[in-house]
């Protein structure tokens, strides 16, 4: 081992551009997972709330599948649907639905009865209800989905770098870094990660804020 | 006591006709209202009273049908409100629950508007309208428009939902223990104001309640329920109290409704013995309950004091004696209608 500075300072202002770059990458990959599982997981919770006895199969092959090394995915996708961005993909959405659903199914849970009696006793139709009550009533549990799924996402997608140097985003200089033995770069590539992740969350915190005006007033009564 | 005559139109005549519930299928069905019939006139409140799981509230969501009944019609002037379109027929109904179920996400000005916005009404219609039926409900405008549910008192939440349900002049309310989840003297307070609205706006209100108290001092018209969701008695709370229909009633009602009968009955429905002014006795009021009146004989320690007519004359002399008469003799019992 050379006695390297740990962190080489001229290297990260030599390749700003590129980890700016990648930092680009992370996000689009984590931010299509994220999307399209929340997708998904709306629908499956969809399906949960109406029929509540396949609440249950849905968390078990959820958790299920979160078992799964996600490591060993990547690995396993690569023989179906080769190196493309699918093989990236797949995993990442797979891993987020078992963050979201419980917390979906659980936000339309917490709406109080007394408020949905009230609401079809006024005269709210069915969708009424659901676009003007249930909906708005269950966003701070499906914001709270949405801050796991993309902070668990964005770690995550640093394991797809395995799949080649087109994809990982941060990941690459965390894989790159430890195969050369160059500390600088596993260094970039994890902190930003973690970074990333923080931000996100603290930008749903945000968004929940301006969607729910409502939930933090108590002490403000004049 | 009959029922209050105001020039107001915007009320309607409620009938029950044969009405039954029953929940579950073949053997394990249950009767949760049975064969039930009694009809309110336009502008009367009627009570639904009666012990817990009586089926009081099943019969009252089977009007705005959160409930359909399993036989029998309900009738608002004198149409099947089955045959209505369900949400039009809701949003021309009020609605006050217990919990009352203020919408949390709205402020309370959107939440009084909410059946205005449904039907469509504009922007400055709502809010004029928001804002005449906080002030009507005793709460300002101006500071209170713009808070949310949870920043409310439970007193203050209750008005919210009387004047929430009162947003579209409906003409027929149903209110559904809408007092019981606040302490006995705001309760009090609620329920001497919503009188005084009622007085003005003369709505057909079916009201359910399992304080007899309650139904007494509420109700034009009181129906007692009992277990199974029969119909013990209806009548008005003065004839309830004098002649309970079955041994069920007068134990509901209470071994003190005699007692109670003294809130209802005033001086004005005594007959006495013609009386000239008598200075140094106190002098009672037409409009002035025996209750009162008993209660200031005996701390005054006369021989009896002088009832006056609306012009303020002397109309008669007004002993114990002829209290406890009045009541012996089940005076009152005028309404059946
Ligand atoms: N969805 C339901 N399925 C089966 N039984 C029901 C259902 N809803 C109510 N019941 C039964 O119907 C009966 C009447 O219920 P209801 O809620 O009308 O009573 P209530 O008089 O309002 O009582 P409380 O004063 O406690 O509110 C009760 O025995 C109750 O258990
Ligand atoms: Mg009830």
């Amino acid at each position: 081992m050379n006695h390297e500075p740990l962190v080489r300072w001229d290297w990260l202002f030599a390749h700003l551009g590129p980890i700016a770059d990648r930092v680009g990458q992370h996000l689009y990959l984590a931010a299509i997972a994220v999307g399209v599982g929340f997708a998904i997981s709306f629908a499956l919770a969809a399906i949960s709330i109406r029929r509540r006895k396949l609440y249950p199969a849905v968390t078990v092959l959820a958790t299920a599948e979160y078992t799964i090394p996600s490591f060993a995915l990547f690995a396993a996708l690569v023989t179906i649907t080769g190196l493309s961005i699918l093989t990236a993909e797949i995993p990442l959405v797979l891993y987020t639905i078992i963050l979201f659903v419980p917390n979906i199914v659980a936000g339309f849970d917490s709406v109080p009865w007394d408020v949905l009696d009230a609401a079809d006793g006024m005269g709210f139709t069915r969708g009424q209800r659901w676009w003007r009550v249930e909906l708005p009533l269950a966003v701070p549990l499906v914001v709270a989905g949405l801050r796991l799924a993309s902070v668990s996402t964005i770690g995550l997608v640093t394991v797809s770098a395995i799949l080649g140097q087109g994809f990982g985003g941060l990941g690459y200089y965390i894989l790159d870094g430890y195969q050369r033995h160059f500390t600088t770069e596993i260094l970039v590539g994890g902190l930003l990660s973690i970074a990333l992740a923080v931000v996100a969350d603290m930008a749903f915190v945000l968004l929940q804020r301006l969607l729910t005006p409502w939930a933090a007033r108590r002490a403000e009564v004049r | 006591m009959t029922v209050r005559e105001t020039g107001h139109a915007r009320a309607a005549s409620l009938e029950f006709h044969g009405v039954t519930k029953r929940y579950g299928r073949g053997e394990s069905a249950h009767g949760a209202v049975n064969d039930l019939s009694f009809a309110v006139p336009a502008g009367a409140i009627c009570v639904l009273v009666g012990p817990s799981g009586c089926g009081k509230t099943t019969s009252l969501k089977m009007v705005n049908r959160l409930i359909e009944p399993t036989e029998g019609q309900i009738l608002l002037d004198g149409v099947n409100v089955m045959t209505e379109n369900v949400t039009a027929l809701r949003r021309r109904i009020g609605y006050v629950i217990q919990q009352v179920g203020l919408l949390p996400h709205l402020t309370v000005g959107r939440n009084v508007a909410i059946v205005p916005s449904l039907m469509g009404w504009s922007k400055q219609r709502q809010s004029a309208r928001t804002d005449e039926l906080l002030s009507l409900v005793g709460l300002d405008p101006e500071r209170y428009r713009g808070r949310y549910p949870v920043q409310l008192s439970g007193g203050e939440r209750q008005r919210v939902g009387v004047a929430r349900a009162l947003a579209a002049d409906p003409p027929l309310m149903l209110m559904d223990e809408p007092f019981a989840a606040v302490d006995p003297i705001v309760r009090e307070r609620l329920q001497d104001e919503f009188l005084r609205l009622q007085h003005e706006l003369a709505k057909t209100i079916l009201f359910v309640t399992h304080d007899i108290d309650e139904a007494i001092k509420m109700g034009d018209l009181i129906a007692v329920m009992e277990a199974g969701g029969r119909l013990a008695q209806f009548g008005s709370p003065d004839s309830v109290l004098a002649h309970p229909a079955s041994d069920f009633v007068a134990q509901f009602v209470g071994e003190d409704r005699g007692l109670k009968r003294l809130s209802l009955v005033t001086i004005a429905d005594l007959s006495l013995e013609p009386s000239a002014a008598r200075p140094g006795l106190p002098t009672f009021g037409p409009g002035t309950k025996l209750r009162d009146a008993l209660s200031v004989l005996l701390a005054a320690d006369t021989s009896g004091g002088v009832a006056l007519d609306d012009a303020g004359k002397p109309r008669g002399f007004v002993t114990v004696d002829a209290i406890a008469s009045a009541l012996a003799e089940g005076r009152g019992t005028v309404a059946n209608p």
